[in-house]
């Protein structure tokens, strides 16, 4: 057998944290092995050291301690010389913005030496690999997040490298893009026997790979092929029926407080759970909070959840009940939008958008990249001016209301836009003030934020020093203090580990049954399962409308497999392309 | 009520987030006295060391005389007595000497008759304002001779004399009317870039959406921006104002409240730059550049380095608009005159208006480009 | 035969680079607004609105003697091209438009200037506005001027010899017989806007690829570093050369200051000052790896300084020795010196020569020091 292409033992890597001197051990011992020929996946949640550990893998970084070798080369003694034979995709792939996608090729081809002989062979392959062939000539900055991923993907191959490092290659890429992202990867491995390790935090990626490596808080928790994961939660998987009339978000909160589950999600109408405990001790115990429970074919995620519960301990319960609970019910729909229309000059962003949203419900807009969810959104907040249509958000027009209908809202922005400088603490009592708290409601609304979203070890820390997830808690307990009634949320979750996330869709369903309505945007399909009701966009339009039940219904799944969001999603998005297209 | 305190939150915040940093807070208030400190020192056409040669042709005890005359001072060093006129042009061209005085051979026997004799001097032009000046001293090196000589010879003085006295600059040091303009200069560099940028930053970062959501209004907005920056700007006057006084300890003539009413008035139209700037600019690299690109000018064309008055009438009609220009106008005066505001209005009252202007355009922009 | 194996991946890989780089330069609004904008207005700021040179200075003369030599000084003074005596009856009057702004000083010819005129020894009082001082001292020396000459005529004409001292100055200004002030304003404005492409767009340039983190996927290729440093340094040299040779033909056709030296000379010193700013630029962005911080302290460190303490305007011999010690390390004062003196005085090449070598020098070290620090290397 041919020996391995990277052969990793014992790796460490401790970084000095910016401002207060700690120390993040983002490597804590590692040990890993790339066997050529294999795609091989890195999986974890932010922050587990994933980047670091490819990083360490491309001679970016020196390690701490512990031996590497990359083609039997060490890269921190010898940093050019694995690097003249890998192809390295960083997470955000440094595209050269104001150069074409040809001057971008070119630059990599010419840097990697390749000959125009090879070339006259490569290009033509690399552009219907990745459909870019239409748009040689366009700027690099002008495509869209998905193609920015494809032609950085493609630069990375414009010669076949020994060994293909790729980091997060699908991160903040919609599922259309992301599906044929791997298409790529997996043609490549399969047809000319490349080695590729990749990183992600999808983990129906790494389903796709070969061997895994699972890695948290610089540990790797396991690493083997996928299916040795997915065999950890073997008899754990359960599928409950909430019965009619119950809501499956309801009832997956309330099992997620339950301390023999591990975890819990809506899935397709239905719970999905993994018990704790023992899979061999006993009978699997097939009832459940008084619910029949179905068991059902460990998943990949299951697996995962397993392993990290291991390691973190589980959230305490979340308690948000509204001080001032909000009035009774208006009759009408709290949101409300008709024709919208934005156009930026010649182009049509949002074409001739509706939808409503009713009192206490949580809806989702979701779409591809470039599909209009975020033009919409920033027009229901009032920070863009529509070009066309009605837009009525508790009957007034956000953008010319005054400030006490602005008072009402809350917003949490893409990035937790947050100031940097400005303390936890400080952050807080800037957007107190911003709502007109005051005295004691002020003081008790912004300690009930800093208990509830577990910041009193940070209230500190400057905000921009916070790990992702504190910074998305603070984010949250900004927009929460002044209790809104209406919740905007641009792809609050992105880039979030899948605890953050549970954690996080237990507030928002909590609040929603309060009475709070809730506009989100995400990218991940599960979760649109936690919405009452959801659009999908693509190319301006809203090209379906409805309940989670309703979308998945208009999926075409493959044989044998009970229809997901995400599938539904592909069908219907490239249904309405292929009409446009003819 | 509501909006004043929204306002003071706003103010709040921005002064945290400068001061709390300690590479903004440095950025802030070091260099404007370290730059004063320097170019107190530095920007000076003053001339304290004039490298001087001498072609003494009369070997006379009038020649030494004239020439212990120009030692004597301690402003010219005699570098060198050189023999030969190819010398002069050596010690000329490369630049060891400033000046090059000539005594030619008859020059004691002309002045012993009771004639009048010359001496050539020849100075380095290639800076020809420093040149200008080290000439002015030679002249008066020579009247002082010639006072002297007249009276020891009997001789009547000149039949008119100048009787020279310079108004609120006794001894014309220009650190006196540098310092004093750099109160103005220095406070508008960062004031207006700090303005554009801070507006930047938040739409960088993605917090002026945040902004916008929450009950602010764009104007109280705009009022939480300028006010910080304004305090920022006053405090930088301040510091510039104290190193004048106690390190350089330039007599202050005039009235404080007339002084700060003019910076406030002054910082007001600069912040009001700075918005429109920043209403104009989408990232912190454009801001930055933009208020680069209008700062030169206003620099340049404020009078502090080359009189207004000896630029064509096109650009001095510019310096009309230029904030800069009258804030060096009132600082000069109300430090070495001791102007009053009567006397100050043509320059107070162009201040005021460019504040109103700029903060209203500003506050238009804000309202009709919010996206 | 080796040699040049290893020799040809390495020019294509720089000549990639160099491609690069051109094209972003080209289509970046940064380096069009300090490459283009700027040096353009600096040019028309430099060339049409500094001078240093000081005429028509409006001066209120107040006259308080109508005999016929103070009528005659009077008339003497409004034929100067220098001074503009504006007439007036009251030191009041006078006061008051000093107070305005609108003289620069007050010529008193006293009640008795024509009695003690003919006695011999009559005086004028000037009162000049201090408040800028460069300014103040000129206007004294061209009053005294005028009234040197104004008594030196009287005086032949009343056929005394004894017009002004025995002893007088002939001065002759070399390399700027005409004291115009552009003559040295226009190679400190080179200075300036060499300075400003050099270093200032450099500066802002490899920050920005740290900042849009375009440098990783860069580094994990065959490119060495040294190789990044001279890709970054060809076009951005290109365009210095086109900044220098703009300002070149503005300042000898529109400004009219002579080049006395070679264009060979002037050149290839620009040339090695352009190399010096790239390489202050090169250093400080990649050592900072933030456009703001790096471009906030390029003006620092090298604009300011060319500005103030390159002996472009203020003379370097009168500073403290602090600063004059600080001067020597500031490549812009061996720069200024030796455009100055190409320019105007021609190739003396005790001047040129020194001046070059130090600018070598730096080019040298620079060029070390951004190798140093430009590791292909993250954190």
């Amino acid at each position: 057998m041919t020996p391995p292409v990277v052969i990793g033992k014992d790796l460490r890597k401790t970084f000095r944290a910016r401002g207060n001197g700690g120390e993040v051990r983002a490597l804590d011992g590692v040990s890993i092995e790339v066997r050529p020929g294999e795609l091989t996946a890195l999986v974890g949640p932010d922050g587990a050291g994933k980047t670091t550990l490819i990083r360490l893998m491309a001679g970016l970084l020196a390690a701490d301690g512990g031996t590497l070798r990359v083609l039997d080369i060490d890269p921190a003694v010898e940093p050019q010389r694995v690097q003249d034979r890998i192809g390295y995709m960083p997470q955000r792939f440094g595209l050269y913005e104001d150069l074409s996608v040809q001057e971008n090729l070119d630059l990599y081809a010419d840097l990697h030496g390749v000959t125009a002989a090879e070339r006259s062979q490569r290009y033509p392959q690399l552009m219907q690999m990745t459909d870019l062939g239409r748009f040689t000539g366009r700027l690099a900055g002008r495509l869209s997040g998905g193609m920015k991923q494809k032609l950085g993907l493609a630069c990375t191959l414009v010669r076949s490298p020994e060994l293909l490092l790729l980091d997060e290659p699908t991160v903040g890429v919609d599922p259309l893009s992301r599906r044929e992202l791997w298409v790529i990867v997996q043609h490549l491995v399969r047809e000319q026997g490349l080695t590729v390790l990749t990183s992600t935090s999808y983990l129906d990626e790494a389903e796709k790979a070969a061997r895994v490596l699972v890695l948290h808080a610089g540990k790797a928790l396991a690493q083997s092929e996928p299916a040795g994961v997915t065999r950890v939660a073997a008899g754990r998987s359960l599928a409950l029926d909430p019965g009619s009339g119950n809501n499956a978000r309801n009832l997956q909160a309330r099992l997620l407080d339950d301390p023999e589950v591990i975890d819990a999600v809506p899935d397709g109408g239905l719970v999905r759970v993994v018990r704790a405990g023992d899979a061999s001790a006993g009978p699997a115990r097939n009832s459940i909070a008084g619910l029949t429970a179905l068991p059902v074919e460990p998943r990949f995620e299951d697996g995962f959840m397993v392993l990290l519960r291991g390691t973190a301990a589980h959230e305490a319960g979340v308690d948000i009940r509204l001080q001032r609970p909000l009035p009774a019910a208006e009759a009408g729909p709290v949101v409300q939008v008709r024709d919208l229309i934005k156009r930026f000059g010649d182009f049509t962003a949002v074409n001739d958008v509706s939808f409503e949203v009713r009192r206490g419900e949580i809806f989702g807009l979701l779409g591809p990249n470039g599909a209009g969810k975020t033009t919409t959104f920033r027009m229901l907040c009032g920070l863009l001016p529509p070009s066309g249509g009605t837009l009525k958000v508790a009957g007034v027009d956000v953008r010319s209301a005054g400030a006490a209908a602005r008072a009402r809202l809350g917003y949490v922005a893409q990035k937790f836009s947050l100031y940097g400088s400005l303390t936890v603490g400080e952050n807080l009592e800037f957007f107190a003030s911003a709502y007109g708290l005051r005295g004691g409601i002020r003081r008790q609304r912004i300690d009930w934020a800093i208990r509830q979203f577990d910041l009193e070890q940070h209230e500190h820390t400057a905000s921009g020093e916070l790990p992702g997830g504190f910074k998305q808690r603070l984010a949250m307990g900004a927009a929460l203090l002044h209790e809104p009634h209406i919740l905007f949320l641009d792809e609050p979750t992105s880039g979030a580990d899948p605890l953050a996330r549970r954690a996080f869709w237990r507030r928002i369903t909590a609040l929603a049954e309060q009475g709070v309505t809730v506009i989100v945007t995400t990218h991940f399909m599960q979760e649109a399962e936690y919405c009452d009701h959801i659009a999908i966009m693509d190319g301006g339009r809203v090209l379906a409308q409805g309940s989670p039940a309703e979308i998945r219904r208009l999926a075409h799944p493959a044989e044998g497999r009970q229809a997901s969001m995400e599938d539904a999603f592909i069908a219907v998005v490239e249904a309405a392309r292929a009409r446009a297209g003819s | 009520m509501e909006s004043l305190l929204r306002i003071i939150a706003l103010t709040r915040k921005e002064l945290l987030a400068v001061l709390k940093d300690n590479r903004a807070r440095n950025a802030l208030l070091l260099p404007p006295i370290l730059q004063c400190l320097l170019f107190g020192y530095a920007a000076t056409y003053d001339l304290n060391h004039v490298p001087y040669a001498v072609l003494d042709r009369s070997h006379s005890t009038e020649s030494q005389q004239l020439l212990s005359r120009f030692d004597g001072t301690g402003l010219f060093e005699r570098v060198a007595s050189l023999r030969t006129q190819r010398e002069v042009s050596d010690y000329v061209d490369d630049r060891r000497a400033l000046l090059a005085i000539e005594i030619p051979d008859d020059f004691g026997r002309r002045l012993e008759a009771g004639g009048r004799a010359d001496v050539q001097i020849i100075a380095d032009g290639r800076n020809s304002n420093t040149a200008g000046t080290a000439l002015g001293y030679a002249q008066s090196v020579v009247e002082g001779f010639n006072v002297d000589w007249r009276a020891d010879h009997g001789q009547p003085g000149p039949p008119v004399t100048v009787e020279a006295r310079a108004w609120y600059n006794p001894n014309l040091m220009t650190r006196w009317s540098m310092i004093p303009g750099l109160i103005g200069t220095l406070t508008m560099i960062q004031t207006l870039m700090l303005t554009a940028m801070s507006v930047a930053r938040e739409r960088e970062q993605g917090t002026f959406d945040q902004l916008l959501v929450t009950p602010f209004r764009p104007a109280e907005i705009m009022a939480g921006k300028a006010l910080p920056s304004m305090l920022v700007g006053i405090i930088q006057a301040t510091g510039v104002l104290l190193v004048a006084q106690l390190w350089f300890r330039i007599p202050f003539q005039g009235s404080f409240l007339t002084l700060y009413a003019g910076l406030v008035l002054f910082v007001l139209a600069a912040v009001g730059v700075g918005l429109v700037v920043s209403a104009l600019c989408y990232t912190m690299q454009q801001a930055m550049l933009f208020s680069f690109i209008l700062i030169m000018p206003f620099a340049l064309l404020s009078g502090l380095t080359t009189p207004i008055s000896n630029m064509p009438q096109s650009l001095q009609y510019f310096t009309f608009v230029n904030p800069l220009r009258y804030a060096i106008d009132i600082a000069q005066r109300v430090y070495l005159e001791g102007a009053g505001p009567g006397v100050l209005m043509p320059d107070l009252w162009p201040l005021a208006a460019m504040a109103a202007v700029t903060l209203t355009a500003a506050s238009w922009m804000f309202k009709h480009r919010l996206q | 035969m080796k040699a040049q194996g290893a020799w040809r991946p390495k020019l294509r890989r720089i000549l990639a680079l160099v491609k690069k780089e051109t094209r972003q330069m080209i289509r970046d609004p940064a380096t069009i607004a300090v490459g283009i904008v700027l040096p353009v207005i600096l040019i028309l700021l430099f060339g049409f609105g500094l001078s240093l040179d000081v005429s028509n200075v409006p001066l209120a003369v107040v006259l308080e003697d109508s005999s016929a030599p103070a009528e005659n000084l009077l008339a003497a003074f409004e034929l100067s091209p220098y001074l503009h005596p504006q007439v007036v009856y009251s030191l009041q009057t006078a006061d008051r438009l000093v107070m305005t702004g609108s003289v620069d000083g007050i010529l008193t010819i006293p009640s008795d200037f024509g009695r003690r005129f003919g006695a011999g020894h009559a005086t004028v009082q000037l009162l000049v506005h201090g408040s800028d001082a460069n300014r103040a001292r000129i206007i004294e020396s061209y009053v005294d001027g005028a009234v040197g000459a104004w008594s030196a005529r009287q005086s032949a004409e009343d056929g005394t010899t004894v017009a002004g001292g025995p002893v007088s100055i002939q001065s002759r200004l070399w390399f700027n017989s005409a004291n115009d002030s552009h003559y040295f304003l226009v190679p400190g404005l080179i200075v300036l806007v060499m300075t400003l492409i050099g270093a200032f767009l450099t500066a802002m340039v490899v920050a920005r690829e740290w900042e849009r983190g375009t440098f990783e996927a860069l580094f994990v290729t065959p490119v060495r570093s040294g190789e990044i440093l001279v890709g970054k340094t060809v076009p951005y040299f290109g365009l210095g050369v086109l900044g220098l040779l703009l300002c070149v033909v503005s300042g000898r056709f529109l400004f009219h200051v002579p080049i006395v030296g070679s264009l060979v000379v002037l050149l290839g010193g620009s040339m090695l000052y352009v190399l010096v700013a790239l390489g202050m630029g090169l250093l400080i962005s990649s050592y900072f790896k933030n456009q703001l911080v790096a471009s906030q302290l390029t003006m620092l460190a090298t604009f300011m300084p060319a500005l103030m303490l390159s002996g472009f305007l203020f003379d370097l011999r009168s500073m403290p020795a602090v600063i004059r010690a600080i001067t020597y390390l500031l490549p812009a004062r061996y720069y200024v010196s030796l455009l100055q003196t190409t320019f105007l005085a021609g190739d003396i090449w005790p001047v040129i020569l020194p001046n070059a070598a130090v600018l070598a020098i730096m080019v040298a070290l620079l060029g070390l020091a951004s190798r140093a620090v430009t590791h292909k290397r993250l954190g």
